[in-house]
């Protein structure tokens, strides 16, 4: 028996539901760019976690090799949100999601 | 799969014209491509390969792939201008390619695995695309929107896989139909899952209350952009969509059918009455896309035998309209500056064929017969009477009678309002492209059993 074992598997699924609400409230609330990033990853790696859990759990790796698609697809798109926050910033100065409202109806 | 290949293969081919500069001879080589995949994939009718349970290109699959590239090969005829600015010419060809593997594999897949990635490899693309004016401040903004809503429902997809997962064991759409072989079978964490992963796929295909971020997108993206998001992404989507709940989920339908009537309800409403006050046409389409796909969601709820081959038909008149409303809309945008419905005065004057085809775009989307949208609604219709959606049948008569209304706007600036310009000089290309179109969607309303009947 693995250390993991010794908590039982609903624990491991209320941290990752908590961890993905803060990420979701961060989402929605926050008005920094970088930091709605933040929130975002935090959202991921609840699921990242939540994964492994449930893959040592079922003591079947499929969840862990799932967890290798999500950091790298993760981190594809960092890499392009980062690009495209670099190209707000360049236009308006400023990385205030609150500039970016000239899309309304 | 031939078409996977071919198109990935082209995607790379696109990104080495840059370093062996044979970027003249690009735009035809892809023309060519898509041709070539579209005969491969023919090729695959009936043959139900499956790959590794990872892919599996079943009819369903090759059709839908089919679908993806005829509206793919007509958005490169439309969107030549995009391809000919001097900088990041080939970057545009890749993503876009790259943008329909994803596409293609998000209507094979039968693994979480394959529809994640599939999701994500048409979504990043997308994303770069949508932000592709570099230096126009309402593109940047497209750009960020799209990309916070996209990764934003993906976490709630992928929360709802992992719980899936965990319930089952499995990432295995058949294993995991199978899991659930009596009805409350399954631990609760598995109904969350469902209900998680109908919000991630419901962000994606914008239904109400998750389609706030469509408009802005379709907004502030390029116009050629916002044509393939609002046909191709829109029928990868909701062919994925599909392929998940009418099948896999299906067991499971007493969690997700209410839910999804009030959001089916929600999209048609919203999406119809939002666009009535709508001053630019580009951001009345994005609302008028909102309500299609909520037409097309009363299919999919459906879920009975009529679903897969009616979405078939819609999303194929769907995009075809699209694609020439849009083509028009750049085309007035262009020479007028301007995409208000303002711009459209006097254009049955002065552009007699602009204006002609823009009318039997509009009307098939109106669904008006004898044009293709009148069938694809008149099908969506029965799929949804047949299940005895009669409450929501009525709903989206309602709705799209409101339809009418601001689809007929743009025909009544044309024919009835006095001229304000001179005629505009329009590319032999568009003028042959919009022709075909026109001939297309009479074509296809005339004779819809040959797609009908393929599914």
């Amino acid at each position: 028996m693995s250390a993991i074992f010794t908590i039982p598997i609903e624990w491991y699924i209320l941290l990752s539901t908590v961890l993905f609400s803060i990420g979701v409230l961060g989402v929605l609330f926050r008005r920094n760019a970088i930091i709605i990033f933040m929130s975002i990853e935090l959202m991921l790696n609840a699921v990242n976690l939540l994964l492994v859990a449930f893959s040592s759990y079922l003591s079947d790796s499929k969840g862990q090799v799932f967890v290798f698609f999500i950091m790298a697809v993760a981190a594809a798109e960092v890499a392009v949100g980062l690009a495209i926050l670099m190209m707000v910033y360049r236009n308006s100065k400023s990385s205030d999601i609150n500039d970016l409202s000239k899309l309304k109806w | 799969m031939k078409a996977l290949l071919l198109l990935s293969s082209l995607g790379v081919i696109s990104l080495l014209a840059e370093i062996f500069s044979f970027k003249k001879l690009l735009y035809p080589l892809v023309l060519l491509g898509l041709t070539a995949t579209f005969v491969l994939n023919i090729g695959d009718w009936n043959t139900n390969m499956s790959y590794f349970k990872m892919i599996q290109f079943d009819n369903y699959a090759v059709a839908f792939t089919s679908v993806i590239i005829v509206v793919a090969f007509l958005w490169f005829l439309m969107a030549e201008g995009f391809f000919k600015d001097e900088t990041n010419q080939t970057d545009h060809y890749s993503l876009v390619l790259f943008a329909l593997v994803g596409a293609v594999l998000l209507v094979s897949y039968t693994n979480m695995a394959m529809l994640f990635l599939g999701i994500e490899i048409l979504s990043i693309p997308m994303y770069i695309l949508a932000g592709s004016n570099k230096n126009d401040v309402l593109s940047n903004e497209a750009a960020f929107k799209y990309l916070i809503m996209g990764a934003f429902a993906t976490g709630f997809l992928l929360f709802g896989i992992t719980l899936i997962y965990g319930a089952t064991g499995s990432f295995n759409l058949e294993e995991i139909k199978n899991a659930v072989s009596v009805a409350g079978s399954a631990p609760s964490i598995f109904y969350i899952g469902v209900l998680l992963m109908l919000i991630g796929l419901s962000f994606k295909v914008s239904a109400a209350p998750f389609h706030f971020w469509a408009p802005d997108v379709y907004q502030g993206a390029p116009t050629v952009i916002t044509a393939f998001m609002a046909t191709i992404v829109k029928t990868a989507a909701m062919a994925a969509f599909l392929r998940l709940f009418d099948d896999t989920f299906l067991r499971v339908a007493g969690t997700w059918t209410n839910v999804l009537w009030i959001m089916t309800a929600m999209t048609l409403l919203t999406g119809n009455i939002t666009a009535v006050f709508q001053t630019s046409t580009k951001r009345m389409l994005a609302y008028s896309s909102v309500a299609h796909a909520g037409y097309m969601l009363l299919a999919l709820l459906a879920a009975n035998s009529y679903s897969s081959s009616a979405i078939l038909y819609y999303t194929l008149a769907y995009s075809i309209g699209s694609i020439a409303t849009f083509c028009i809309i750049s085309i007035i945008a262009d020479a007028k500056g301007s995409d208000g419905i303002h711009s459209f005065n006097g254009l049955g004057k002065t552009n007699p064929l602009l204006a002609g085809v823009m009318t039997i775009a509009l009307l098939s989307l109106a669904g008006i017969p004898p044009t293709a949208g009148f069938f694809a609604k008149y099908y969506i219709f029965t799929s949804a009477f047949m299940a005895g959606n009669v409450g929501l049948v009525l709903i989206a008569i309602l709705a799209s009678l409101i339809g009418v209304y601001y689809y007929f706007r743009i025909i009544i600036a044309m024919y009835f309002k006095e001229k304000t310009d001179e005629s505009i000089q329009v590319d032999l290309n568009h003028k042959l492209l919009l022709i075909v179109i026109a001939f297309a969607i009479i074509a296809l309303g005339l004779f819809p059993d040959c797609v009908i009947r393929l599914l």
